[in-house]
């Protein structure tokens, strides 16, 4: 699994770092980041229904 | 099923009534219309459940625009950009009577579109980050304190709306955007008239006293600055040429109202919602850690910002039907969340679903800046309240307190209670 987020379209709701705190953050404009390390998605259960919650669809979960 | 008290016998003869009700033509239906239950859409838009996931309903003026009740066709089309939020338009629809004077003069951040909207919005994000947000709970949360020490201290009788479900939020926007709370009389009265009226004349002149008001404020604080939000942008967007005055009072007009206006409603609402619902009231008390779902599930459940409008600029195709250029979308927020395809018994409030779907703070760019903000106020409000009152009951025949009608954010006027 390969998560990545589109700050191009990100609109800083939150919503990732709220729902998956152990992947998503947001940096110092109050974007939404994939924390480092964790772009595997960490085994995290909550990536999904992070990328479900994101209200402007800027998170891509790729598999493999 | 709801528990029943009192109160809540209303609410269920609402409920089985609507039932027998023969469905009336969707192009009937008055939208908005006011709710018989405080916590449960209006009996009349049974006929929008029926007719998911569009229909139409016919605005005050006689217009007639799409509805749109089902969540997933919701999903996508607050996400579509072919849909405008761009009130000066002419073509935008006007909810209410009252607002139509003040349209042509937009509204900053929620009345505009890409790519203006995304560059008013990344002035504010870095403010509102679930970081900053968890860094003010202990502000906030002595705020709560503070009020609940005074309300303790007069008795133990009290009016919640005035003496603690309108302060909070308005202490704590205050505090955030750098706004003197000894003015919050002021604001607080002109953000009613703004949203209320009653009169066109009202609402057009509480936009110009709120802009006058900010804008001596603003120019205050560039000679003599503070610490909060305001004095940030200043720093970081005025002084710099990024934004000017005429646009940062409209942006502050818009935190302001949005920070305490909503959040106030979410509180008494909630407030009487859970002492109409003793059974998940009490779950609540035997384990605090159930609150920031319960949050997320009142939100769901209580809609109060019931009723977000779109025009369309392009012909859409949607769940089978065509939305024209200049045709107007309405989005029944109370409605969409309680589609069944979604969330299972819906009209029941529940601690133990996954309701954090919900579409209450809205969808796509628009979605709620404050929202872990109003997150944070309402865990700590709710959860404070019932725990240092345990005894906290209502003090009036439920079916006697006044809540607000259906063309403006759901909520109650007054809520007296005793502990």
């Amino acid at each position: 699994m390969r998560i990545s987020v589109d700050q191009g379209a990100c609109i800083g709701a939150g919503q990732c770092a709220l729902t998956a705190p152990q992947v998503f953050t947001q940096d110092d404009d109050g974007l939404g980041e994939v924390l480092p390390g964790r772009e595997d998605g960490h085994g995290s259960p909550l990536v999904r229904e992070a990328a479900r919650a994101c209200p402007v669809s800027a998170i891509t979960v790729a598999e493999g | 099923m709801e528990s029943g008290v009192n109160g809540t016998i209303t609410c269920e003869v609402l409920l089985s009534m609507t039932e027998a009700m023969s469905p009336a033509l969707p192009d009937a239906v008055a939208f908005p219309q006011d709710r018989t239950c405080p916590y449960h859409p209006p009996a009349g838009y049974e006929p929008l459940r029926e007719n998911r996931p569009l229909s139409r309903v016919t605005l005050f003026d006689g217009r007639s625009v799409w509805v749109v009740t089902g969540h997933a066709e919701a999903r996508a089309l607050l996400s579509d950009a072919r849909l405008s939020s761009d009130r000066t338009r002419e073509a935008f629809p006007a909810a209410t009577r009252r607002f139509k004077g003040i349209q042509g003069r937009g509204a900053a951040l929620v009345g505009v579109d890409d790519p203006e909207h995304n560059r008013q919005r990344r002035m504010l994000i870095p403010s509102f980050s679930v970081k900053r947000m968890a860094a003010m709970r202990p502000q906030i949360q002595e705020t709560v304190d503070r009020l609940i020490d005074a309300m303790v201290a007069l008795g133990t009788r009290a009016e919640l709306v005035s003496s603690f479900a309108l302060p909070v939020p308005s202490m704590v926007i205050c505090s955030l955007l750098g706004v003197p709370y000894a003015d919050h009389e002021f604001f607080e009265g002109q953000s009613r008239r703004l949203l209320r009226g009653p009169e066109p004349a009202d609402v057009e002149d509480a936009r110009r006293r709120l802009d006058t008001y900010l804008e001596a404020l603003i120019r205050q604080k560039r000679t003599d600055p503070g610490d909060g939000l305001l004095d940030e942008l200043i720093a970081t967007r005025l002084e710099t040429g990024e934004t000017t005055v005429e646009e940062l009072v409209a942006l502050a007009v818009i935190l302001l109202i949005a920070g305490h206006e909503t959040t106030a409603n979410m509180i008494s609402l909630g407030t009487f919602t859970l002492l109409q619902h003793p059974e998940q009231l009490s779950e609540l008390r035997d384990d605090p850690s159930l609150m920031s779902e319960a949050v997320e599930e009142l939100m769901r459940f209580l809609s109060i910002a019931d009723g977000m409008l779109r025009v369309a600029t392009q012909e859409i195709e949607v769940a089978g039907v065509t939305i024209r250029p200049d045709e107007g979308v309405v989005f029944s927020t109370s409605v969409i969340n309680r589609d069944e395809a979604v969330f299972e018994e819906p009209d029941s409030l529940a601690w133990n679903r996954p309701t954090r779907h919900h579409l209450a703070f809205g969808f796509g760019i628009h979605q709620c800046l404050g929202q872990n903000l109003a997150r944070a106020e309402m865990e700590i409000a709710l959860g404070t309240l019932f725990r240092r009152l345990p005894g906290l009951r209502l003090a009036a025949d439920p079916d006697e307190i006044p809540f607000k009608p259906g063309d403006t954010i759901q909520g109650m006027f007054e809520l007296p209670v005793a502990w």
